[in-house]
């Protein structure tokens, strides 16, 4: 989230797109709902389904899944030709005026630069780049006007986008779309504040990555970024994804989002340097954040003349290896061995039947939880012939959460301390043991008998006591002082010459002082927006609301006087946050350089990063009832398609219905917790499949009954839920039903069930490869025969 | 006598339709389980709820070395001592009620380290120093045999691409920072968690 949950209650209108947060994150509807109560702000929801979230919503519109950038897209026109977009903010805190390269083209769905017409494009991106001068400066024209800058090639990419295409696509009547295009656009008025805020509703398709863009290109438009009430806000799924992501739990990444050291890019550490340090924007100060990670990993050992241990990081070669690889590589027989701390892919994965089959390609799998769960017990699968499967499975007992301590980090960027407060019965313990006692144990083996490449184990500073204390590690993540151990304060004085040591850049700050962390920080608020800077602490710096310098306008007036952010007083800053930006110096320097993490400084309205594009395009999902009606590139041609054979055709009578995943309020993720617990149990005792009344009618089937739904991947029987809550859509001139999922069961546990994912396809984002949960296609018929 | 969970809800949706209020509007049972509040004596400690990212505060109660209650932190600013159904019923994960309206351990936790041997049709009880030992041993072997110091290109990549790795969106930030640099110092580059799924 660019803002935060309490942040809510200073928005005007919310669009609630592609997440159910009445259901899945209950507790801030409090925020949402005082807004409508105290402010008379107005709900938008936009789902496939009449949901609970919809329920209090002021206003509903239905969308076929997967059809958001379509959406989204429309609404982008709608304030384009109705000039609803906040003029100043864009000329001065975007780059609209940039004047692109004259080669840059657009057709049938198609960028310039491909490289074939089939899928899985890569591009040549050389076309979508800024034109520059002769001293490198970026071209602008600050009119807006000439045909070649942003302004003008977003107006035409999206003028394609109108009221009429939008809604056969998306299967939104017109006049529903044009009153939600409406209601959001009057946020472009300078003193209104609009918040997108999505979920998995939004990443969960193979252009995922360009429904975000969707959402941040909007705001932008609408200058709705930097500002209390505004932002764009993910609703992470569970309690520490933040954090973990913070902490580098990703293949690309190491702590603080810096890319993973690649062999082909970054053979030394000159190399990683010079390729991953940009000539301006904050992350000029990468190296001092790198250093600060590797002395915090090798200690003593890193220094300046051994480049403080780079080569003892591990080289990315030049694949993906995210999840739905990993697996690939595992159905290959390229993983032997499996470590997996309260993971539970056997049900969250996709085309998971076909991940459970590679599992039992591995030789050891280590899975650590608190209750079983269905990936270590795969070879248990009713069905299974366990003595066919020579795996070797660990399953470790781990503590709960109010049995241990340590932070864990909100949707909101909040680091809060949980307390220890119970022992772990028997012989569970810590996921922080676990690992501390893995890592010693492996180190031993090192010791004793030696082997491949042992340094980077032998040398790793790792002291965090007998029982591992998590204060100690917290105190490395913060960062500190090699020369006399004390914490750093916070980011800025971290120096790329080994004189300081930091375990993630953005925590420095969170556990600056012992005796009384910030992250244990307990002071509410009492006057304010609502900021709350002295409960625990916000990475950055305890920034609340980033990008704040474009709450003002260039002249440091607050575009909304009564919730003010930061203001400029005539003398000095006065501010209701941290700053985002040099507060040391008078608003005219920093007019128009409000995004301090780009090298432009200035947000991208057209982003040449993506794979698929620098404006975001409506395509298809990978499974699809029809034909793409804006381009002949039916879906996104630069996703990952990993196993072609999986697909169904466009438009195929084997499946005709779509079906899309979701979850309820009484059960988590894969059930692992919840289906343990009686209580939830009883409020939810049963998966089923939600449909509408006129498929119900179709085939002959009540509430309660079983059906059989199938897709290219497998099949499940499960119970009907028929409810006024769907609809079919009308698209292209055709009715279309879709097929709502649940899928928080399996076969381990108090409450069994089929495993839903074994319906969802694998195929990925361009982007992140994240999979296509949210749209595939599926048939259904009667069962219990 | 112990309510069951079910006479709890019993009486509280009673409360709740007003059987319980005298015509006057007074609580007539709220005098009684002020002196009875099972709390009194316990110790209580702040945490944050386990499901979501909203982030929501609870205090959870203990008295003789047992979690007695938990609920919402009332003072915490994003949720002030609200929690939703799941959050409401994280006692539940600890203890169930038997038929007696007894309080005892969820029967579903993993207490013991479960040992499954290849080709085995079940789990088999171990203790930590066996297990660790063994787990090093699997890791060390997997590494050793996989260990690729230079690519084909020359370039020192000190990895092996056999191992992979699930961190976790249920573990604190400490523990996912010490997983990174367990499976970095491995050498390890199939590292994910379910932030991408």
């Amino acid at each position: 989230m660019t803002n935060h949950w309490v942040d809510y209650q200073n928005s005007d209108v919310f669009m609630n797109i592609g997440l159910n947060t009445a259901e899945n994150h209950p507790v801030s509807m409090k925020w949402i709902e005082k807004a409508q109560k105290e402010n008379d702000a107005k709900l938008i929801c936009v789902d496939p389904r009449f949901t609970r979230t919809a329920a209090v919503a002021d206003l509903y519109a239905p969308i076929r899944p997967g059809t958001n950038i379509a959406f989204l897209g429309g609404i982008i026109n709608y304030v384009l030709k109705n000039e609803h977009y906040n003029k100043e903010y864009i000329q001065n805190f975007t780059n609209a005026s940039y004047l692109i390269d004259p080669e840059f083209s657009f057709d049938e769905g198609m960028f310039s630069g491909a490289n074939s017409e089939i899928s899985e494009i890569s591009y040549d991106k050389s076309s979508w780049s800024y034109q520059r001068d002769e001293d490198g400066e970026i071209i602008k024209d600050e009119s807006l006007t000439d045909p070649n800058c942003v302004f003008q090639l977003l107006k035409e990419h999206y003028s394609r986008y109108d009221l009429d295409t939008v809604s056969e696509i998306t299967g939104c009547p017109r006049d529903n779309f044009e009153e939600v295009a409406e209601l959001f656009s009057s946020t472009g008025e300078p003193d209104r504040a609009g918040n997108i805020m999505y979920a998995m509703g939004i990443t969960q398709f193979s252009h995922g990555s360009q429904n975000v863009r969707s959402i941040a290109m909007l705001q932008l438009l609408l200058g709705n970024m930097g500002v209390a009430g505004g932002g764009v806000n993910a609703q992470r799924g569970q309690s520490n994804v933040q954090g973990a992501c913070d902490t580098g739990m990703l293949f690309h990444l190491v702590p603080g989002y810096m890319g993973v050291p690649r062999a082909e890019l970054h053979p030394t550490l000159a190399d990683y340097f010079e390729v991953e340090t940009p000539d301006s924007g904050y992350w000029t100060n990468k190296p001092k954040f790198f250093v600060s990670l590797l002395k915090a990993f090798w200690g003593d050992n890193a220094n300046a003349d051994n480049d403080f241990c780079y080569d003892y990081l591990p080289k990315l070669d030049d694949r993906d290896r995210s999840h739905m690889t990993m697996f690939k590589e595992m159905k290959e027989g390229n993983i032997n061995g499996l470590i997996s701390w309260a993971d539970n892919p056997a049900v969250s994965g996709p085309s998971a039947g076909s991940e459970r089959e590679y599992l039992a390609n591995l030789d050891w799998l280590i899975s650590v939880d608190i209750f079983e769960n269905e990936t270590a017990s795969f070879w248990k699968e009713p069905g299974v012939d366990s003595t066919d499967i020579k795996t070797e499975v660990f399953l470790l007992p781990a503590a709960l959460h109010i049995e241990r301590s340590g932070s864990i980090t909100n949707s909101g960027r909040w680091i809060q301390w949980r307390n220890k407060s119970l022992e772990a019965p028997e012989d569970a313990k810590s996921d922080l043991w676990i690992a501390d006692r893995l890592f010693k144990a492996v180190r031993e083996a090192y010791q004793d008998e030696g082997g491949a490449f042992p340094e980077p184990i032998l040398e790793m500073n790792w002291d965090y006591g007998e029982k591992p204390d998590p204060e100690l590690v917290a105190q490395e993540l913060n960062g500190y002082y090699t020369e006399n151990g004390e914490l750093v304060e916070d980011f800025t004085r971290l120096k790329d010459d080994g004189s300081t040591v930091s375990g993630s850049w953005i925590y420095a700050g969170y556990y600056n002082d012992e005796e009384n962390p910030a992250t244990k920080a307990r002071v509410p608020e009492t006057e304010g927006i609502g900021s709350h800077p002295g409960w625990a602490f916000s990475w950055p710096l305890n920034r609340r609301i980033i990008y704040n310098r474009a709450g003002a306008d260039p002249e440091g007036k607050p575009w909304n006087p009564d919730r003010p952010v930061i203001w400029w007083n005539g003398n000095q800053w006065q501010m209701n946050d941290v700053p985002d930006f040099n507060a040391g110096v008078p608003p005219e320097e920093t007019a128009n350089t409000p995004f301090i993490m780009l090298p432009e400084l200035q947000a991208r309205l057209f982003a040449p990063g993506l794979a698929e594009g620098p404006f975001p395009e409506h395509y298809e999902p990978w499974e699809s009832p029809i034909r793409n009606i804006l381009s002949q590139t039916q879906f996104n041609p630069a996703s990952r398609v990993l196993y072609p054979e999986d697909r169904a055709e466009v438009g195929s009578e084997d499946y005709p219905y779509i079906a899309t995943s979701y979850r309820v309020t009484e059960h988590y993720q894969t059930g692992v917790m919840t289906r343990n617990m009686p209580w939830l149990n009883e409020a939810m005792p049963d998966i089923f499949v939600e449909i509408s009344e006129t498929l119900a009618e179709k085939l002959d089937v009540e509430s309660g009954e079983k059906v059989v739904v199938t897709t290219k991947r497998g099949e499940i029987e499960v119970a009907a839920c028929v409810t006024p809550r769907l609809k079919p859509f009308k698209v292209n001139g055709r009715e279309i039903e879709m097929v709502g999922m649940l899928w928080h069961w399996g076969y381990a546990g108090a409450s069994k069930g089929p495993v839903a994912n074994d319906l969802t396809p694998s195929i990925g984002d361009a982007n992140t490869n994240i999979p296509e949960y949210k749209a595939f296609l599926c048939n259904v018929r009667k069962g219990g025969r | 006598m112990p309510l069951t969970r079910r006479d709890f809800l019993k009486v509280s949706g009673m409360v709740a339709g007003g059987l319980f209020f005298n015509k006057k509007g007074q609580n007539l049972l709220k005098a009684e389980a002020y002196n009875d509040l099972k709390i009194e004596y316990a110790t209580e400690a702040a945490t944050i709820c386990s499901y979501c990212s909203v982030g929501c505060g609870m205090i959870s109660h203990i008295q003789d070395g047992e979690l007695i209650n938990i609920e919402g932190d009332p003072d915490h600013p994003i949720n002030e001592g609200t929690l939703c159904s799941k959050g409401s019923s994280y006692f539940n994960m600890v203890n169930i009620y038997d038929d007696e309206g007894e309080a005892r351990p969820n029967p579903g936790r993993v207490t013991k380290v479960f040992y499954r041997a290849p080709y085995s049709e079940r789990w088999q009880v171990k203790d930590w120093d066996w297990a660790l030992d063994k787990m090093a041993e699997r890791i060390k072997e997997t590494r050793d045999e996989t260990f690729e110091t230079t690519d084909d290109n020359g370039v020192t990549v000190n990895r092996t691409t056999a191992i992979a790795h699930l961190g976790s969106a249920m573990c604190n930030n400490e523990e996912n920072y010490i997983f990174h640099k367990l499976v970095r110092s491995l050498g390890l580059v199939n590292i994910d968690h379910c932030a991408r799924l």
